[in-house]
């Protein structure tokens, strides 16, 4: 539908717009808040994709918690603008070999996607065409519970671990 | 939407966010582009599970978001201690281990 | 284009609109409302009168003080990042406004017979609201943590990072204890919870008590209560914004219409905690004598008990110093929400509750 495809284009022009503002932003605060701008733009594909429960999710655990982490430490470290000065001297795009060399391998990377993407069958069926969606919480719920239950658990020893990582880390030593 | 269109815009996510890690010279930006390829990664496992009419995308999804958040606690982490030491968040600056 | 137009005057577009508009300007007048309240109870608490020199009985207090904010002078700080300085403000009463929207106020009416079929008097009906509402509370912590950073003051910066720090600790026992209502009801809507608890539990035919989750859930609901007081920064968890500790925190340097927004945002999201409570713990809007299409009525009686709990809980009881705001939220309310969930969903599983 129009609707449809209008959706799809803000959203995604929202998302690739923030994303690279974070890329070209000197100041880390305002790359912190592109890339939040970007969260929302995919929180919004992942509606249209009828995943509501992963674009609620994206913006509590994303948007909510992780990038609040950021800012914190943007704002503790005093991380204000990369020295300008710096950025020109050391800069890899102003060293001749890396950017000759740099420069192909992008191309050669770029080519390898277009022909693999052009090999490619089924791409251009509408996301939503072929199968019902089957996205209910509670199905999501069971599903998690019961075929992933090891990659669960494993998951909590994981945050744990980082948990414990970070805390241990950012610690002062005590002299 | 044709899945084409996903996948596209995954891909140049995930290309904006390479692009960061290589060209910024600050620490933070660097876990923040990292963070953008996890998210050009998300979108794609989610297009997929509609794709397939399944809801596998969307639990992969979220191994993605909770591993992608222990790593940035613990990067951050690193980062602090990182500054602490050097007062310096440019990644060249920390050349210590070269010959 | 004529069917965009057929679409617009619609009796249910016209209808939703009216809807939002009773949201949006309910919020706007319940804020002004809780200016006058807070200021009158806070006296009659303290044995003084309030404020009772405009209007009678000081009624157009909040007009005199919507006033005095429009006209004050727009100062902003030298040093001060002016885009995050504008924008701290715009998140925060953005957020406060955007959280309400998936909380239902009353049961789906036909507005007294003008529709063909009810709509619900509700912004937005998601079948994750409760989940909405959690995330929009969580973007309400930027515009603190900017405000704090972009006033470029030591007081400032300290009063936003200690702040933050605060509502996202408390988010964690807040959330715990929404999945706990969640398990409970079976459900992610809230019309639907609150749907679940209408009627009556009966001993002998004799209607007892009212089905809603505060009697089964108690510890959800001190736990929840707890949380959202430690969110809305409002005492006596208001350690970073208290007057005699960091002048006035994160809007220290704010003046005019941006501390107004702040202000504003602050009452709100108040009203929306309590406008959460009265549908997941009180029953929404059910009650007894009132047939179900005033259902409101006693949606906003709920909520009027649930706002004096909050200006009553201010001026009774003293400050929680910053150390031990924190190690209660982490310490005390982390584990006893975990605890409850844990007992609810053995509950749930084997008791089939």
């Amino acid at each position: 539908m129009a609707s449809d495809a209008l959706l799809f284009y803000t959203f995604a022009a929202v998302t690739v717009i923030g994303a690279l503002m974070v890329v070209t932003q000197k100041n880390p605060v305002y790359s912190v808040l592109s890339i939040i701008a970007s969260f929302f733009g995919l929180a919004g594909l992942y509606v249209l994709l009828e995943a509501p429960f992963v674009a609620v999710a994206q913006i509590i655990i994303y948007a909510g918690a992780i990038m609040v982490l950021f800012l914190f430490t943007v704002m503790l470290l005093n991380a204000t603008r990369e020295d300008a000065a710096e950025w020109d001297r050391a800069h890899p795009l102003y060293r001749p070999m890396a950017v000759r060399v740099g420069a192909v391998l992008a191309v050669l990377l770029a080519l390898e996607l277009g022909w693999a993407l052009s090999r490619t069958s089924g791409l251009a069926v509408g996301v939503a065409d072929e199968r019902p969606a089957a996205s209910s919480v509670r199905e999501l719920g069971r599903i998690l519970f019961t075929d992933y239950m090891f990659a669960f658990e494993v998951t909590s020893i994981l945050i744990i671990a980082s948990m414990v990582g970070a805390v241990v880390l950012a610690r002062k030593r005590e002299e | 939407m044709p899945l084409g269109h996903y996948l596209v815009l995954s891909g140049l996510l995930f290309a904006i966010g390479t692009a960061g890690v290589f060209l910024r010279r600050n620490l933070i930006t660097l876990l923040l582009s990292v963070e953008l390829m996890l998210n050009a990664v998300n979108l794609a496992f989610v297009a997929f599970g509609r794709q397939f009419g399944t809801v596998d995308g969307q639990i992969i999804t979220f191994f993605v978001m909770t591993v992608a958040a222990a790593e940035a606690a613990v990067g951050l982490a690193l980062v602090i201690g990182l500054f602490r030491h050097r007062e310096s968040l440019n990644p060249e600056a920390f050349t210590s281990l070269k010959w | 284009m004529s069917g965009l137009i057929e679409f617009l005057t619609a009796p249910q577009t016209i209808a939703y609109s009216v809807v939002v508009g009773i949201v949006f300007m309910g919020l706007q007048i319940m804020a002004a409302v809780m200016v006058y309240a807070e200021r009158k109870v806070a006296a009659f608490m303290q044995q003084r009168y309030g404020p009772y020199l405009v209007g009678p009985r000081g009624l157009l207090q909040p007009i005199a003080d919507i006033v005095k904010l429009f006209f004050k002078e727009e100062l902003r700080p030298k040093a001060a990042d002016a885009f995050l300085f504008s924008l701290a403000p715009i998140i925060s009463v953005a957020a406060a406004y955007l959280a309400f929207a998936p909380v239902p106020f009353g049961a789906p009416t036909t507005f007294f017979g003008l529709l063909d079929e009810p709509i619900a008097l509700q912004v937005s009906d998601v079948n994750v609201a409760v989940l909405v509402i959690f995330a929009v509370a969580s973007m309400g912590v930027y515009g603190i943590v900017l405000a704090g950073w972009a006033s470029n003051s030591k007081y400032s910066l300290l009063g936003g990072l200690r702040s933050s720090a605060q509502m996202i600790s408390y988010e964690l026992a807040y959330g715990m204890s929404l999945a706990t209502v969640v398990m409970f009801a079976g459900s992610m809507s809230l019309r639907e919870i609150v749907d679940t608890q209408a009627g009556y539990w009966m001993i002998g035919g004799v209607p007892v008590l009212p089905k809603w989750y505060v009697f089964p859930q108690f510890v959800a609901f001190f736990v929840f209560a707890c949380a959202g007081v430690a969110e809305t920064n409002r005492a006596p968890f208001d350690f970073p914004e208290a007057e005699q500790e960091l002048v006035a925190g994160y809007h220290t340097e704010y003046s005019s219409m941006r501390f107004a927004m702040f202000f504003m945002a602050e009452y709100i999201n108040m009203v929306t905690v309590s406008a959460v409570a009265v549908n997941l713990f009180l029953g929404g809007w059910h009650g007894p004598f009132i047939p179900p299409e005033y259902g409101w009525i006693w949606f906003v009686i709920k909520l009027a008990f649930l706002l004096f709990v909050y200006l009553w809980l201010r001026w009774t009881l003293p400050r929680f110093r910053y150390d031990q705001l924190m190690s209660f939220g982490w310490k005390v309310l982390l584990p006893v929400a975990t605890i409850n969930l844990l007992v609810t969903a053995a509950g749930v599983l084997y008791f089939g509750l």
